[in-house]
């Protein structure tokens, strides 16, 4: 336990230490900012203000999500391919703490990181609140899909970076995957009519969906923790694979 | 290959590069699992409890590499704490190893700015939080300059009492820090003994040297007259008058005694006489048979 919160602090100081979040935390917020005001003017423009879930949540949400799909593989790809570049991970996993405990941390520091962005949004639907109030219980379930997809897509970019030494490589192996089972599920004409049923039952997006509409069905939950657990164990994988690959 | 380390010695692993120095010292701390064979730590069985194994073990990996953002004080602190020491137990144990390795005037400075003399350090003290019985040291001063390397072996030698096995490809620090020299060459040992043990295998290559002034023909023959010389090869004097004459002799002692008489004897200057004692270097040459 102690290893676990003397890695998960060494991780966020070099998370917070460094430029990179405070860049991608700006870049994040002025988008989700401009969708934000976009699918509200569309909202009273053309939803006449009536049915704020499938007005309004349902695009923010959806908007919200696309730019989390870009932000994640620039928190994740230095997870591992940094340590492996520098070569401290050699020094890692030589002090005694299980391999599960170095990918828990990591994984933890990436989510608190995940966490801190997705809180930073909340003053739009507060704002909005105190103009005109409306039902929040809805929102919670669009922010609990964001955080599930958001673990999944952390998972995801963990196992990446644990593949490889270049942070970029990493990064860019995340980043691929995530925008093509978007625009799978979102140009859905393209797919081959016999793949569509698959497309749909393994993209990420169409088990969202629900969330934003306000709807929480456990199906949807586990797919996403279910997910998440995959590429964890799949990291831990990674790893032990120093054991017989002799490769640092 | 199989070789023992006794509680409380130091060790010296040598060997030429890639004969697998890192490759056994990998095994030891677990980063790498033997294809076959056991390796223990302590007792403790690296495979079967590999973290029973590393608490007793500190490790100094050949390339330091150390978090380049963060201060050396936080990033002993943050090693103490992987290694599950927490509270007030960790301020002290970072105090400790900091006075130790000599690190007091660069605890606030990042990592990422320190010479390879204090990195080398840093990474000791690492090796040294949680005052772990065996240490293991992989060419603790390879890349250091002279002064660097001066320090650090004095450092080393105030770790008594610990389990040492270190590595390096200078014979003169195995010689100088261990007792024990295990030498290897691609993956298998070749020579297991003391520094003295060695020395001894080597005796039969000593060499006596001379440096004479006269005619080099008459000396060098009345140098082979001389009982128990097995040959004589005369070189030129590299600065000073007179020359060198080398002589083999498979026991130097009575060549020794008769050596001045015959050279002043035959009415020349005898200018220097030494004993050429073999270096662990040509042994070496000869453990490797390279």
């Amino acid at each position: 336990m102690r290893a676990f919160v003397a890695l998960l602090r060494k991780e966020l100081r070099s998370y917070f230490g460094s430029p990179l979040v405070y860049a991608v935390a700006a870049v994040f917020l002025a988008y989700t900012g401009y969708y934000f005001h976009t699918d509200l003017v569309y909202f009273v423009t053309f939803g006449f203000g009536v049915a704020i879930m499938e007005n309004l949540w349902q695009l923010v949400f959806l908007d919200v999500r696309l730019v989390l799909m870009l932000a994640v593989p620039l928190l994740t790809m230095r997870l591992f391919a940094e340590e492996r570049r520098l070569g401290t991970l050699e020094l890692l996993l030589t002090y005694p703490v299980r391999d599960g405990v170095v990918v828990a941390a990591k994984f933890a520091a990436c989510l608190v990181v995940l966490l801190t962005l997705l809180a930073a949004t909340l003053p739009y639907p507060a704002w909005l609140h105190a103009v005109q109030p409306f039902p929040l219980e809805p929102l919670l379930a669009g922010y609990l899909g964001l955080l599930l997809l958001g673990t999944a897509c952390v998972a995801y970019g963990l196992f990446v970076s644990a593949c490889t030494d270049s942070q970029v490589l990493a990064g860019f192996l995340t980043a691929m995957p995530l925008l093509l089972l978007w625009l799978l599920s979102w140009n859905e004409a393209a797919s081959a009519s016999g793949a569509l049923p698959i497309v749909r039952a393994v993209s990420m997006f169409n088990h969202f969906q629900p969330f934003t509409v306000g709807v929480i069905d456990a199906r949807d939950v586990f797919y996403f923790l279910f997910l998440a657990a995959g590429f964890v164990w799949a990291t831990l994988r990674v790893l032990e694979a120093r054991q017989w690959r002799g490769r640092r | 290959m199989s070789f023992t380390v006794p509680r409380g010695e130091v060790a010296g692993l040598l060997g030429p590069n890639g004969s697998g120095k890192s490759t056994v010292m990998r095994c030891l701390i677990g980063f790498f699992s033997p294809t076959g064979g056991r390796v223990r730590v302590a007792g403790i069985d690296v495979g079967a409890d590999p973290l029973e194994a590393r608490r007793h073990l500190g490790y100094l990996p050949e390339q330091v590499t150390l978090y380049p953002d963060l201060p050396v004080r936080r990033y002993l602190e943050f090693v103490a704490g992987m290694k599950g020491i927490g509270g007030a137990a960790r301020r002290s144990v970072v105090d400790d190893v900091i006075a130790q390795c000599g690190l007091g005037a660069v605890a606030g400075k990042l990592n990422g700015k320190l010479s390879k003399g204090y990195r080398q350090r840093v990474g000791l003290a690492q090796a040294l939080i949680g005052d772990p019985p065996v240490l293991v040291l992989d060419e603790p001063t390879v890349g250091l300059d002279p002064v660097q390397t001066v320090e650090l072996r004095s450092l080393l030698r105030e770790l008594r009492g610990r389990t040492v096995l270190l590595s390096t490809h200078v014979l003169a620090e195995a010689s100088a820090l261990c007792r024990r020299i295990v030498i290897l060459d691609r993956g298998r040992v070749v020579a297991e003994d003391t520094p003295e043990g060695l020395a001894r295998r080597v005796e039969g290559l000593g060499r006596l040297v001379v440096r004479v002034d006269g005619p080099p023909e008459q000396v060098a023959q009345a140098l082979r007259a001389i009982p128990g010389v097995e040959e004589v090869t005369a070189e030129a004097a590299d600065e000073g008058p007179g020359r060198l004459f080398v002589i083999r002799a498979a026991d130097p002692e009575p060549v020794q005694r008769r050596l001045a008489a015959t050279i002043v004897g035959g009415g020349w200057t005898l200018l220097e006489a030494r004993m050429r004692t073999p270096t662990l270097e040509e042994l070496f040459v000869r453990a490797v048979g390279r």
